[in-house]
């Protein structure tokens, strides 16, 4: 298959109420070119999926959404990305507190090797988010509730992160990155490490993280796309070929391609 | 290379797909069999076929739960979407409608049976005759509708019901002047009501099975659309 020549996104890629705004984003590895000309919005506190085949340029795209791509020599990114209006891209943003209020989950859950109270303390202690033992108790705390981890681990805040089990892990991870208060959360396959309950924790979580943050999540589970998110967006070979609510995606979907997809006519 | 969209990737999916499609079709044809065997009982006065009719009923329900086992395993290992889950849900419903038509054909029967026990009837005959052949070709007409997703083709039948429902109320304005003129034709003339009455039901789940073509292909429900309606939206999806 090629790519389409001269297409425009099918469906409603643009938000009125837009946290993050991407417009005519190509990126390359090197010579080869993985996204080709994106424009998406993501709407403040929405969940927006991305989904699409094995290479299709889901993840390069949402790392793009908080420079993670900077850190790989070969990538080379053109377009702008707006946060709240501003472009990440411009020279004299710093990435650190970029990454700070668009935070990530990656598929594998990675907790540092400390405690589960150091794990979700050190984004805070490096951006000098508290002041005080009080306050870094506090966030601590919070982001644990938040992250629904706290009733399992708050009477063994000391022991090692790494030994929970994978879905508390993921959890911690998802801890860690709302106690530097971010903006957007980035989740890239969140759940594909997990058992069926620990995804359906992860999922519920997703939910009630919703009223906080923006949420943009890569995912191969349609069935997870359709549970979690308001908005889905179907890419094919780096191009973004169709963004819709998503039960309008998954019942009535606009461009063939999105309807081959996820009725599984190929992948 | 040439992406070919028509099969899925798993073989036994597109095998079950096909299986609801090619027994729900099955399950079409018996219906209307039984339908217009049941409407020649009662214009022919020969209700030889009648008994048959009656035992046939339930061969009818049992397919029509045989179907919908199928479509609910479908739902559990497939999950299907779009196209696919519309298909599903819409077999679904079609059968249910299927086997609505395969009871008023059987209620037909058993009232062409007492009718004949009374001496033959010319009651109605003529509104018989009409509205049984038009919601015999709605059936088959919502049917091949479904078999070539042809939205044309399905809101063809949903004029025809409005057909059979104008028939049936000027049926029904004779059926009250022969009992008006003559109290002793009452008796006959209820199992004629009655008749008329599972004729005009055999035209409404035509009509529904007309609807789940248009969702089926449109992805728009219709179940509570006017004619005008859906002959609006169908030209906007043109």
């Amino acid at each position: 298959m090629s790519i389409i020549e001269n297409h425009q996104t099918d469906g409603a890629p643009f938000s009125d109420n837009a946290k993050l705004r991407a417009r005519n984003v190509q990126v390359f590895y090197g010579e080869k070119q993985a996204i080709h000309d994106v424009s998406l919005d993501i709407g403040a506190n929405e969940v927006i999926a991305l989904i699409g085949p094995s290479g299709c340029g889901k993840s390069t795209f949402l790392r793009c959404l908080n420079r993670m791509n900077d850190t790989i020599d070969i990538c080379n990114i053109q377009g702008e990305i707006l946060l709240d209006g501003e472009n990440i891209y411009d020279p004299k943003v710093d990435v650190v507190p970029l990454r700070a209020r668009v935070g990530m989950v990656f598929q594998k859950p990675n907790p540092f090797p400390k405690s589960i109270y150091d794990n979700v303390a050190y984004g805070p202690r490096i951006h000098g988010l508290a002041s005080s033992r009080v306050e870094l108790d506090e966030i601590v705390e919070k982001s644990l509730q938040r992250a629904g981890l706290w009733n399992e681990v708050k009477d063994r805040l000391h022991s090692p992160g790494t030994g929970l089990s994978g879905g508390q892990q993921q959890r911690l991870c998802i801890a860690r990155t709302i106690a530097v208060d971010p903006e957007v959360i980035l989740m890239d396959e969140p759940c594909s490490a997990l058992d069926p309950i620990a995804t359906a924790k992860i999922e519920e979580l997703i939910d009630e993280l919703r009223e906080n943050y923006t949420i943009a999540i890569v995912t191969h589970s349609m069935q997870q796309a359709a549970r979690v998110s308001q908005r889905t967006a179907y890419f094919h070979m780096g191009q973004l070929i169709e963004v819709n609510p998503t039960d309008q995606v998954f019942t009535t979907p606009q461009h063939s391609l999105t309807e081959a997809y996820i009725t599984g006519r190929f992948g | 290379m040439e992406m070919n969209f028509n099969q899925h990737i798993s073989g036994q999916f597109n095998a079950d797909l096909e299986a609801i499609r090619n027994h729900m079709m099955g399950m079409g044809g018996l219906v209307e069999r039984q339908v217009a065997n049941a409407i020649d009982a009662i214009c022919s006065g020969d209700t030889s076929s009648a008994d048959d009719i009656i035992r046939r009923e339930d061969e009818v329900d049992k397919m029509e739960v045989a179907i919908d086992q199928e479509c609910t395993q479908i739902l559990v290992r497939r999950q299907p979407a779009a196209s696919d889950l519309r298909m599903v849900l819409a077999v679904s419903r079609v059968v249910r409608d299927l086997e609505r038509m395969g009871d008023e054909a059987c209620k037909i029967a058993i009232h062409a049976l007492e009718v004949a026990d009374k001496g033959r009837s010319e009651i109605c005959q003529q509104a018989i005759r009409y509205m049984g052949a038009e919601v015999t070709k709605m059936i088959a007409g919502a049917l091949d509708a479904f078999a070539r997703h042809d939205v044309d083709g399905a809101i063809e039948v949903v004029r025809n019901d409005k057909l059979v429902d104008n028939q049936y109320a000027a049926a029904l304005r004779e059926l009250m002047t022969y009992m008006m003129e003559d109290p002793r034709s009452i008796s006959q003339a209820i199992n004629i009501l009655w008749i008329l009455r599972a004729i005009e039901r055999i035209g409404d789940h035509a009509r529904n099975i007309s609807e789940q073509v248009i969702y089926l292909v449109s992805g728009e429900d219709v179940r509570h659309s006017s004619l005008t309606e859906m002959e609006e939206q169908a030209s906007k999806d043109a």
